[in-house]
Order: C-alpha cells, then structure tokens, then sequence
C-alpha cells in the first residue's frame, strides 16, 4: 500500500477522532476547571508556581472524593506571557472545553482580556492575584490583596517603627500610581507627611540620582511599590549606598514573586511588607500546604504570595459547589455570596457579598535572612478600597473597573 | 555643597555607564559598521557569566574584569565565525541576522538559567559625604570607564595593532594588498567589540536585578549614544556620552526620572537634526 497525501489525512483524521473519543466519553462525568496562565515567558516566575498551587488543590480535592461525587480535571492552557492568547484560550475554554468554571490570569491586563468573554458566556471566573482594586462583576470572584488592604496596615506599622516623613517611588503604570494615592492617604491619616512621590517606568533600572534625591528631602521612611526585574535594581542599589541603615524601606510588592530570595540578606534585612502569606506562617495549615507541596515535586522554597491565592481560590470555589449542591452557575454565585470561608495556608479567606473580594488576614512581615518573618497579624481586613464603589448587592448587573476616587 | 558633590558624583556615573554601555557597539557599528543587534544580549551574558562565576566562587573582581569579557568574546567569535562574516557590507541583512540572535540568546539563557531576577550585591561599600550616603561602587564605574577609554585610545592610535585596523576599516583591498588579511582583523575586532560587550554587563550587573530579557534596556541607549557620537571611535564616544548623561541626570535631579529619560531622547533627536553626521562628523574631525 502507498501512501498518499488523501489517504494519510484521512487516516491521520480517523486516529486523532479515535484518540478524542474516550476523553469526550470521560468528560461527561468529571467537572471541567480550567486555567490560563503564564507557565512560560517573562511571567513565569509567577505562573509556574500558581499552576503548581492550582493542580495541588484540584489532586487535594479528588483524593478526599471530588466534588458532587464527580472527579475534577484540570483543563489548563499556557498563555506563554502573550496577552493575545488569554482572549483565544478563553473562547476555546468556553466554547470547545465547555468548562465550569475558569481560574487564572496574572496581569489586571489579562483579566481584563478575558473578563468579558467570561461575562457574556456565563462561565464563573475566578482572578486570584493581589491587583489595584475596584473590579465590580458578579461573575468575577477576587481574593487578592487590593492596596488599601495592603497600606492600611503597612502605613501606620512601618511609620511607627521609622517616623512621620515618607517618600514615595512607584512603578509608573495604574498599580503604582493607584497604590501610591492610596499611600499617600494613609500616610495623612495617620498624622505624616508624604515629603516626594516619584514615579519609574518599568525598564529604568538606574536609581543613584533618585537616591540622592531622597537623601535632599529627608524623609524617615521610604516606601517602594516597585515592579519587575529593573525595579529590583532600587533595593539593590540602595544597599549599595549604604541608605539601609539610615532611612527604614519598606514595599507593597517586593516578595511577592519571592524576590527577597534573590536580594542578599544584607541587601534585603528589615525591609517591611504586608501580604496574605509568607513561607514562615507558623499555621498547622501551611505546614501542610508545604509539606504537600513538597510532596508533589515542588521546589521547596518555590511557594508564594500568588501561588497561595490560586489555591485558596480553587478550595474557595470547591466549598461554594459544595453548598450550592450544584455546578449551576447562579447557584455557586447564591452559595458564595453568602459570605463562605475557607482556611488555607495564608489564614482565613471570606467572599465579600457586596464586592465579591476577599476579607482576609494580612500579615505584617519583615525580611530576615532571605525570609518573610512575620511580625504581627492583622485578621480579617476588609477590601475597603472597592468597597467605596462597588455593590452587587444593589446593582448586581454592574460590570465595570471603577478607579476609586480618594 | 555635599549635594553638589553628590550630583557631580552621579553625572559621572551617569556619564561613564553610557560610555561602558555604548563601548562595544561603537567598536562593532563604528568600525566595521555591523548593526548587532544582539549588542544589548552579549552584556546580559556578560552579566550572567559573572554571577555564575562568582557563585562558583571565583573573586569578584576576576570574574567582570577578565571571565566575563574573554567568555562573551568568544561567544561573540562563534557568532562572528558562524553568521557575521557572511554578510559583511549588507546593512539589513547582518541587522535581520543579529536580531534573531537576540532572541535565540534570550531564549537559550532563559533555558538554562530561568526566567527568574537574578544578581550580586555590589562589592564596594557606600560611604558618607557630609549629609549624604553615596554608592561607592559608581566611583568603581567611572575609574573603569576612564580606563577603558585610555586603552582604546591607546591601542588605536599608539600601537601597530591599532593602526592596521584603523587601515583595514577604511580600505580593505589596501590592506590586503600590504598582506594583511582583512578577514582576520574583522574577526579580531568583533571579538574585542564583544568582549567590551561582556565587560559592560558584568561590571553593571551588581547594581541591577538581572532577567533573560535585561539587555533589551540598554540597546536604545548605546545606539543612540553611538551614532550621535559620529564617525570617530573615542572622540565621539566621550562627546555624546558626556552630552546625554549630563542633560539626563540635569532634568533627573530637577524634575523626576521620566523627564531625564525624555530630555535625553528630545536632546538626540535635536542633535541628530542639527548634526545628521553626529558630533564628530563636525567637530574633532579625523581624531580617532
């Protein structure tokens, strides 16, 4: 027999169907999760490690009997960092994967790509990265830290310990320029002075000029929402000049990606932070986060701010399909706004109603030998920032980013 | 005073990491007039190389002085053996061929290293001037761009080396003719314009948090700085980079960093304008 073009299309045709034909007869009885992320490209240092967290929760599911009597499956696709493809794999996960409900998106640009697709076709979506607030959906469910979470707390922590003199620098895009307002009202709030606000693009990675800047206006603390590998060059750069021991450092970003694993512990010691996890929680809970982490061919230290949201997000939205009794949208959206808890390994986690945010616990941390040590816990914050504009309560067809006005 | 002090501090720094930034490719476009657009890649190896070598524990110093150039150079010669020396005097194709290269050695480091933000901190100690702490390292930077320059002038204009590459630029089939082969000098002056590429990446690499894509940053700015330059290496090379790192670090200190990197690209682009040929192609005519 030769083969010829028709005859090996044809043939190749009839295998592929053959290969499809069991999953199509297995999907019938699992439950569809997908996820896009970017497990590869420049994000992947925050990607990787989210769909890490997020195949751990979904194995974590399955092994303690799945949902509604269903396994659950992973239908993950890889957005390679190219934020044309979360709109494609968004379409194809609604259109040809059928899914129940979507987790993922890293960048509020990619969110915001794949927001509406999931809006229009009624699939649940759930955004689980820290970001700059006042996303107001009802089909978005969001357990990130928004920036007044974050600053309430840090503000008045970090100026107690330094002083009431602050300067700003921040990543010249809407997280840095959000949060920055954001600081700067805190920062009067608690009876301080915001001396200067200096805004970076994101490739400027030469700070001397702006550290002497610094050193001309005095201020007693220092406050960094800088973004990405460049932005890095500012802690970096800072030691160099031996500013640590002079002016107290403090950031709403830097650790989040586990960059305090790249500074040295000289560069980074006592730099202060606030998020919803770190490694050194001493909770039964992350020790069982990590220790199956571990166990599921994880990098040990590998674990981070974004990795835990995801998880938390997968458990949050299995215990809502658990109460709703049901993988019926508008029923898990009923059973998640009646404001479910979950535990994870960054605390407790509680839906919003009004925001479909998350209240949920923020530690105040400090960097010490390449760790987070957590100084002191702040349960249960509320999102207040998105809930100055948002409520789905009242007007649950709203769909819009609101900038919040402070 | 002491911020006096501290501002002219940091415009030499400013000024001495353009002139390290641009060294390389002014060598490579300058002389041989390649477009390597992998330019901005062979410093973000450079800076790999160090932070490798100084995690295999060799001294810091030996490691951006010495490893680092002679490992990106001979990378650069592998290039230069494999891809370059096919298409000398074709302007477009060495640009379309040096641009694949970047993304080949973007993907390849990120292959090997990740796409995680690596670094080293900087082995100088910052110390006190008056009121203000000052990075003791950019002292290190501007030392080594002043050295750099005196070599190059040097080997150029005062050794026999310099003088039968200088010929072999200008006229190739003459240089042949007195049994030189324009070959080899090519393939010896990419190597040199690489390893300065290297040199770069390591010495900056201290004061930055390094990625795959890091060289991506610096590519505008040696450009721009190499053809405002003009025609000559060195001349050319001090007078653009002592332009554009006092206009920038100036607007910097005075209005805030966006502006200093806007007052530099606004300040080329008049330049250009008034100076199509660079500043050399009107001033310190024929100087090296």
């Amino acid at each position: 027999m030769s083969i010829n073009r028709r005859h090996f299309l044809a043939s190749a045709a009839a295998a592929t169907g053959a290969l499809m034909l069991p999953r199509a007869v297995m999907a019938a009885d699992t439950i569809k999760l997908g996820s896009v992320l970017d497990v590869s490209g420049i994000f992947d240092a925050y990607g990787k490690p989210m769909d890490m967290a997020l195949r751990l929760a979904v194995s974590q599911i399955n092994a303690d009997g799945g949902l509604l009597g269903k396994q659950v499956e992973v239908v993950g696709y890889d957005t390679q960092s190219d934020m044309a493809l979360y709109s494609q794999y968004a379409q194809q996960l609604v259109r040809q994967d059928k899914v129940d409900v979507v987790h993922g998106g890293i960048l509020s640009a990619s969110r915001e790509a794949i927001r509406q697709t999931l809006h229009k076709n009624k699939t649940l979506y759930f955004y689980n990265v820290l970001y700059e607030g006042g996303v107001c959906d009802r089909n978005i469910f969001i357990n990130g830290v928004t920036p007044a979470q974050q600053a309430e707390a840090l503000v008045p922590y970090a100026m107690g310990k330094s002083g009431k003199k602050v300067y700003i620098v921040a990543a010249d895009y809407n997280y840095g320029q959000i949060t920055a307002r954001w600081l700067q009202k805190f920062v009067a709030d608690n009876g301080g002075e915001t001396v200067g606000v200096d805004f970076f693009p994101l490739d400027v990675s030469d700070f001397g000029s702006t550290i002497a800047k610094i050193q001309t206006a005095g201020p007693d603390l220092v406050i960094a929402p800088l973004v990405g590998g460049a932005h890095l060059s500012f802690f970096r750069q800072w030691a160099a000049a031996g500013m640590k021991d002079r002016i107290a450092l403090a950031s709403t970003t830097l650790g989040v990606g586990n960059e305090h694993k790249v500074l040295t512990a000289e560069e980074g010691n006592g730099i202060m932070v606030a998020y919803n996890y770190s490694q050194e929680l001493e909770t039964p809970e992350n020790k069982a986060f990590k220790k199956a982490w571990v166990a599921a061919g994880g990098d040990a230290g590998g674990m981070h701010e974004l990795a835990v949201s995801n998880y938390h997000g997968v458990l949050t939205w299995a215990e809502g399909v658990r109460l709703a009794g049901s993988l019926e949208r508008d029923a898990i959206i009923d059973a998640l706004e009646t404001g479910i808890s979950i535990t994870g390994p960054g605390g407790k986690v509680t839906v919003d109603p009004k925001t479909h945010h998350a209240v949920l616990d923020v530690h105040l941390m400090e960097f010490e030998n390449q760790g987070m040590r957590v100084v002191e816990t702040l349960p249960q914050r509320q999102p207040i920032d998105t809930q100055a504009v948002c409520d789905l309560v009242a007007n649950p067809d709203d769909n819009t980013q609101y900038e919040i006005q402070i | 005073m002491d911020l006096v002090f501290v501002i002219i501090v940091e415009m030499l720094y400013a000024v001495a990491s353009l002139v390290l930034i641009s060294a390389g490719l002014a060598i490579v476009f300058g002389m041989m007039k390649v477009i390597n657009l992998a330019h901005g890649e062979f410093m973000m190896m450079g800076g790999y190389v160090t932070i490798t070598a100084v995690t295999l524990g060799a001294n810091i110093f030996l490691a951006m002085l010495v490893i680092a150039p002679v490992v990106v150079g001979l990378i650069g010669l592998v290039v230069e053996r494999l891809v370059i020396r096919h298409l000398y005097g074709r302007l477009v194709d060495t640009m379309l061929a040096t641009w694949g290269l970047s993304l080949f050695f973007i993907g390849l480091v990120t292959m090997i290293f990740g796409n995680t933000t690596t670094g080293i901190s900087t082995p100088i100690s910052g110390f006190t001037v008056g009121n203000y702490q000052v990075n003791g390292y950019n002292f290190f930077i501007i030392l080594v761009a002043i050295v750099l320059l005196g070599l190059m002038f040097a080997v150029l204009k005062g050794t026999r080396l310099g003088l039968i590459a200088r010929g072999a630029m200008q006229l190739p089939d003459m240089a042949a003719a007195l049994g030189y082969s324009p070959e080899r000098i090519y393939m010896a002056t990419f190597f040199c314009g690489s390893a300065l590429s290297g040199l770069a990446g390591a010495i900056l690499a201290p004061l930055v948090g390094l990625v795959p894509t890091s060289g991506g940053a610096y590519i505008a700015k040696a450009f721009i700085t190499v053809i405002a330059g003009g025609p000559s290496l060195i001349a050319g090379l001090m007078a653009s980079s002592g332009l554009f790192g006092f206009i920038s670090q100036i607007f910097t200190f005075a209005v805030s960093p966006v502006m200093g990197e806007v007052a530099l690209l606004v300040a080329a682009v008049v330049l250009l304008r008034l100076l199509p040929q660079g500043v050399t192609g009107k001033f310190f005519k024929g100087r090296v």
